[in-house]
C-alpha cells in the first residue's frame, strides 16, 4: 500500500480539483435556473416589461455557467473508473444505478428543454416556453437529487448485501439506498446552499449596478429580490446545517468531533471552541477562545451533556482535524455574514433606505462570491470529514484507488490544472463581462446583441427559434 | 433473453449511436483546417452546432452506462487506458468550447479553430486506441488491471486510431456533402472519397491484424460453424465500400452519409462478434462483469422509461434541421 501512496495523494488533489471546479458551476446554475423560473413566472404573471429584462440579463450568463458545468461534469463521470477503479468495480452495483438514472433524468430535461429556454420564446409562445424554463430548473435539481444520493450513501451506507467477490450488492429495497439516512439532510442543505450562492451573486450584481446608477430599475429590483432571499434563506440555511450537523452526530461522531476540535471527551459539558489553531501531533487545539458547554448545548440541547472526543477514536479511524476544524469556520462564518446581511437589508427596508445604502452595497458586492466559497468549504468539511473512509466504515480511501503509476497521475494532474485554469479562467471573464454590463430596458436575449450564436443549447438548438429571422428555416425551407 | 445480454446490447447501442452521432462532428472538426476560414468553415460548423451537445451525452451514457452494467469492465478498461481517456476528455473539453468562444471572441479566431480541430483529432485518435487496446486485450489479475501504463501503445493501437480518425472524417465529410451546396460540397465530396478509400484501407489492416492477435479471433472467423454467422459481415461491408464509393462519383446528396453509416454498423458487427462473448478480451466475459440482477433490472426499468423519449427527441431535432445548411445559419 505505501508504494501507492504517492499516486494515492495525487489521486485524491485531482479528485478534488476537478470535482471542486465542477461544483462551482452547478452550484450557480441550480439556483439560477430557479431564479430565472421565478422571473418569468412574475413576468407571465404581471406583465412587467421589467421581469422579462432580466429573465433574459440573466439568461444570457446561465448559458455560460451551464455549459461549463456540462463539460467539467462529462471529466466527473469518467473519473470514477480512471482514478479509482477499485471502488468502482465494488460499488458499481449499487452506485452505477443512481448514476445511470442521474444521465437518464438530467439528460433528457435539461438536453431536451434548454434549447427551447435559451431561444425558443418566439417560437413556441410564452406558456410553452415558461414550462420549458420549469423542466430546466427541474432537471437541475432531478440531477443534484441523484447525485447527492449518490454522494449520501458513500456517507451513510445502508441497504445492501456483501458479495462474495467483495461488492457491494444491492438488497431488495432500492429506496432505502436512494433514501439513505444523512439523504434528505444534505440534499435540503446542499439545493438551500445553491440558492443563497445564486442570491448573493444577483445581490453582488444589483449591488454594484446600484453603486454606479442607484435610479437603476434593473438593479434596484434583482437587488431588492436577492436580499429577499439573504434575509429569509440564510437563516433557514443554518437551521438546516444545524439538522445535518445533528444527523452528522448521529452516524459519523468523528466528524464532528473534528467539526468542534474536541481532543478530549468532555463528561459534563462540552466548550464550544471558536478559534483555534489544532495541534493533531500534541493533540489539543492551541491559543483556543471558547465557550463553556455551549458545544452540549448545541449538539445535545443540555448543557452538561456529555460529549466524546477524538481521544475515544483510535489514530487510524481520526480524520485530518486542522482542514475540517478550519473548513467548518469558514463555512459557518459565512452563513452568519450573509444572514447578518439580510438582517441590515431588512433593516434597510424598514428605514426606506434600500437603495440608499452604499456601505449596504458594499458589503453585498464583497459577499457576491461569498456563496462559492461557503459551498467549497462545507464540501470540504464534510468530504475530508470522512477520512479516511470512502464508504464510511466500510472502505478506506486508500483501498478504493486504480492501480496507477504515479507519473500517469501526476501529468494528468498538471494537464487539468492548465487546461481549467484557462479554459474556464476565459469562460468566468466572459461571464464576469456579462455582469458588468448595465440592465437596461429591452434586454436582448442570448442570440442578438452580439452578434454570435450560443452553440450549448442541447438538443434543441436556438436557431431555429429564430423565426423572426427570415421566415425560414436555415435549410432555406419554408417554416412549417 | 438474459438482462446480461441485453444490457450487453444496449451498451453496445450507446456506443454505437455515441460513435455515429459524434463521429460526424469530430469529422468536420478534423477536416475543418481544409475548408477555407470565413463562410465555409462557419457553414460546415452551424451544421452540427445544434447537435453536437446532445451527441455527446451519448458519450456520458456509454460510461455511465458502462459503470452501472458492467462495472468491473469499467473498472479495468478505465485504468488500462488512463492516458488514452484524460487526452480525450480534455481534447473534448477544448473542442466543447470552441464552439463557443471562436464566436465570441473573432481576435483570436484561428486560435480556438486550431482548438476545434486539435481537439477533435486527439478525441478520436484516443477512442479508437482505447478501442484498440481493448481488442487487444487487457492484463487481470484478480479483478485489477495489472498491466503498465504504456500497454495501450502499440502499432496496432496506432492503426486502430488513425481508422477511427478516418472513418470520423468519411462520416464528417459525407455529412457535409449532404449539408452543403455549390463548390464546398465538391471539396467536401473530393475530402470523402479520400477518408472513404483510407478507411477501407485502414478496416481492412485491422480486420487482418485481428486474425494475428489472437487464436480465438482468429478460429472465430475462419472456422465452421462459426464462419457461417460471421462470413456475411466483410461481404457486405465490402458491397457497401462498393456502394458508397459509386454514390460519391454520381453526386449524391444524403446517400453517402447513410452507406458511411451502414459501413460503420458492420464495423460495430464485425467487433461484436470478434469479441463475443468478452466484454474484456481475453480473460473478462459479459458474465464476469455484469453488474446483480437486482442492479440490471432497476436501471432497465429507467431506460425502458427515457429512452424512447429521448431518441424521440433527438429524432426531432435532426428533422429540424433536415436540409441544406443556408448561409444566414444562424446569426
Amino acid at each position: 500500500m505505501f508504494d501507492y501512496f504517492d499516486a494515492l495523494l495525487l489521486a485524491r488533489i485531482q479528485f478534488a480539483f476537478t470535482v471542486s471546479f465542477h461544483f462551482i458551476f452547478p452550484a450557480f446554475s441550480i439556483g439560477l435556473a430557479s431564479y430565472l423560473a421565478v422571473l418569468e413566472g412574475l413576468w407571465l404573471k404581471t406583465g412587467k416589461q421589467l421581469y422579462l429584462d432580466l429573465f433574459k440579463y440573466w439568461l444570457k450568463i446561465f448559458a455560460i455557467a451551464f455549459a461549463m458545468g456540462v463539460v467539467s461534469g462529462i471529466v466527473m463521470s469518467y473519473q470514477f473508473g480512471t482514478n479509482w477503479s477499485v471502488f468502482s468495480d465494488r460499488t458499481g452495483p449499487i452506485l452505477g444505478p443512481l448514476m445511470a438514472y442521474e444521465v437518464l433524468t438530467a439528460f433528457f430535461l435539461e438536453a431536451g428543454f434548454l434549447g427551447v429556454m435559451l431561444f425558443g420564446m418566439e417560437r413556441v409562445g410564452k406558456k410553452l416556453h415558461f414550462v420549458a424554463t420549469l423542466m430546466v430548473a427541474f432537471g437541475t435539481l432531478m440531477s443534484a437529487t441523484w447525485i447527492l444520493s449518490v454522494n449520501s450513501w458513500m456517507h451513510t451506507p445502508v441497504g445492501f448485501e456483501m458479495g462474495a467477490n467483495g461488492q457491494f450488492m444491492p438488497g431488495p429495497s432500492w429506496f432505502d439506498i436512494v433514501f439513505s439516512p444523512s439523504f434528505p439532510y444534505r440534499l435540503f442543505h446542499t439545493v438551500n446552499a445553491a440558492y443563497l450562492t445564486t442570491a448573493f451573486v444577483v445581490g453582488g450584481v444589483g449591488a454594484w449596478h446600484l453603486l454606479k446608477d442607484r435610479s437603476n430599475p434593473h438593479a434596484r429590483k434583482m437587488f431588492s429580490m436577492a436580499m429577499w432571499m439573504a434575509a429569509i434563506v440564510a437563516p433557514i440555511q443554518i437551521v438546516a446545517g444545524d439538522l445535518h450537523g445533528l444527523n452528522t452526530l448521529e452516524h459519523q461522531p468523528q466528524k464532528v468531533m473534528a467539526m468542534e476540535g474536541h481532543f478530549d471527551s468532555h463528561p459534563d459539558g462540552a466548550p464550544l471552541i471558536l478559534f483555534g489553531i489544532p495541534n493533531s501531533e500534541e493533540k489539543r487545539v492551541d491559543y483556543k477562545i471558547e465557550v463553556p458547554k455551549l458545544s452540549s448545548l448545541i449538539l445535545k440541547h443540555d448543557l452538561d451533556a456529555p460529549m466524546a472526543g477524538l481521544d475515544t477514536i483510535p489514530d487510524s479511524e481520526e480524520p485530518p482535524v486542522g482542514v475540517v476544524f478550519w473548513s467548518f469556520r469558514i463555512m459557518v462564518g459565512l452563513g452568519f455574514a450573509m444572514m447578518g446581511i439580510g438582517l441590515w437589508s431588512v433593516f434597510a427596508r424598514w428605514r426606506k433606505s434600500l437603495y440608499e445604502w452604499p456601505w449596504l452595497h458594499r458589503a453585498a458586492l464583497v459577499m457576491g462570491p461569498s456563496g462559492f466559497i461557503a459551498v467549497l468549504a462545507g464540501w470540504i468539511t464534510t468530504e475530508v470529514g470522512r477520512q479516511p473512509y470512502v464508504v464510511y466504515n466500510l472502505m478506506r480511501t486508500s483501498e478504493a484507488a486504480s492501480p496507477l503509476d504515479a507519473p500517469a497521475v501526476a501529468a494528468s494532474l498538471v494537464a487539468f490544472v492548465i487546461v481549467y485554469f484557462a479554459v474556464f479562467g476565459i469562460g468566468v471573464w466572459y461571464i464576469l463581462r456579462l455582469m458588468g454590463h448595465t440592465p437596461h430596458i429591452d434586454e436582448t436575449g442570448v442570440k442578438e446583441g452580439d452578434g454570435a450564436p450560443i452553440r450549448t443549447a442541447g438538443i434543441t438548438p436556438g436557431p431555429t427559434q429564430n423565426p423572426g429571422h427570415s421566415g425560414r428555416l436555415p435549410s432555406g425551407k419554408e417554416e412549417v | 433473453m438474459d438482462l446480461t445480454v441485453i444490457w450487453g446490447f444496449i451498451i453496445a447501442f450507446a456506443v454505437f449511436a455515441y460513435v455515429v452521432m459524434d463521429g460526424f462532428d469530430l469529422g468536420i472538426g478534423i477536416l475543418f483546417p481544409t475548408f477555407d476560414a470565413g463562410p465555409e468553415r462557419d457553414r460546415a460548423m452551424n451544421s452540427i452546432a445544434p447537435v453536437w451537445d446532445g451527441n455527446e451525452t451519448w458519450l456520458v451514457l456509454g460510461g455511465g452506462g458502462l459503470f452501472a452494467a458492467f462495472p468491473l469492465a469499467y473498472a479495468v478498461i478505465l485504468p488500462a487506458t488512463y492516458p488514452l481517456i484524460i487526452a480525450m476528455l480534455l481534447g473534448l473539453v477544448f473542442r466543447g468550447v470552441a464552439f463557443e468562444y471562436r464566436w465570441r471572441d473573432p481576435a483570436h479566431r484561428q486560435f480556438w479553430d486550431m482548438a476545434f480541430t486539435g481537439g477533435s483529432f486527439v478525441a478520436a485518435m484516443a477512442q479508437g486506441m482505447t478501442l484498440g487496446a481493448l481488442l487487444q486485450g487487457i492484463e487481470i489479475t484478480g479483478r485489477a488491471y495489472s498491466g503498465s501504463w504504456f500497454d495501450w501503445f502499440t502499432p496496432y493501437t496506432l492503426l486502430t486510431g488513425l481508422g477511427t480518425v478516418a472513418g470520423y472524417a468519411l462520416l464528417g465529410a459525407t455529412w457535409l456533402v449532404w449539408k452543403l451546396e455549390g463548390p464546398s460540397q465538391n471539396h467536401a465530396r473530393k475530402l470523402a472519397k479520400r477518408a472513404a478509400w483510407a478507411t477501407f484501407a485502414l478496416m481492412g489492416a485491422v480486420s487482418l491484424y485481428n486474425l494475428l492477435l489472437n487464436d480465438d479471433y482468429a478460429a472465430k472467423w475462419l472456422t465452421a460453424p462459426e464462419i457461417y454467422f460471421a462470413a456475411p459481415v466483410p461481404v457486405l461491408t465490402g458491397i457497401t465500400a462498393l456502394l458508397l464509393i459509386r454514390s460519391l462519383k454520381t453526386e449524391r446528396h444524403s446517400k453517402p452519409f447513410w452507406l458511411a453509416l451502414a459501413l460503420f454498423f458492420f464495423g460495430m458487427a464485425g467487433l461484436g462478434i470478434t469479441m463475443w462473448p468478452y466484454v474484456v478480451p481475453p480473460g473478462l466475459t459479459l458474465w464476469d462483469a455484469a453488474a446483480p440482477e437486482r442492479s440490471q433490472i432497476f436501471m432497465l426499468v429507467g431506460v425502458a422509461i427515457t429512452m424512447p423519449l429521448i431518441l424521440a427527441y433527438t429524432a426531432w431535432a435532426y428533422w429540424v434541421f433536415r436540409g441544406k445548411v443556408g448561409d444566414e445559419g444562424y446569426h
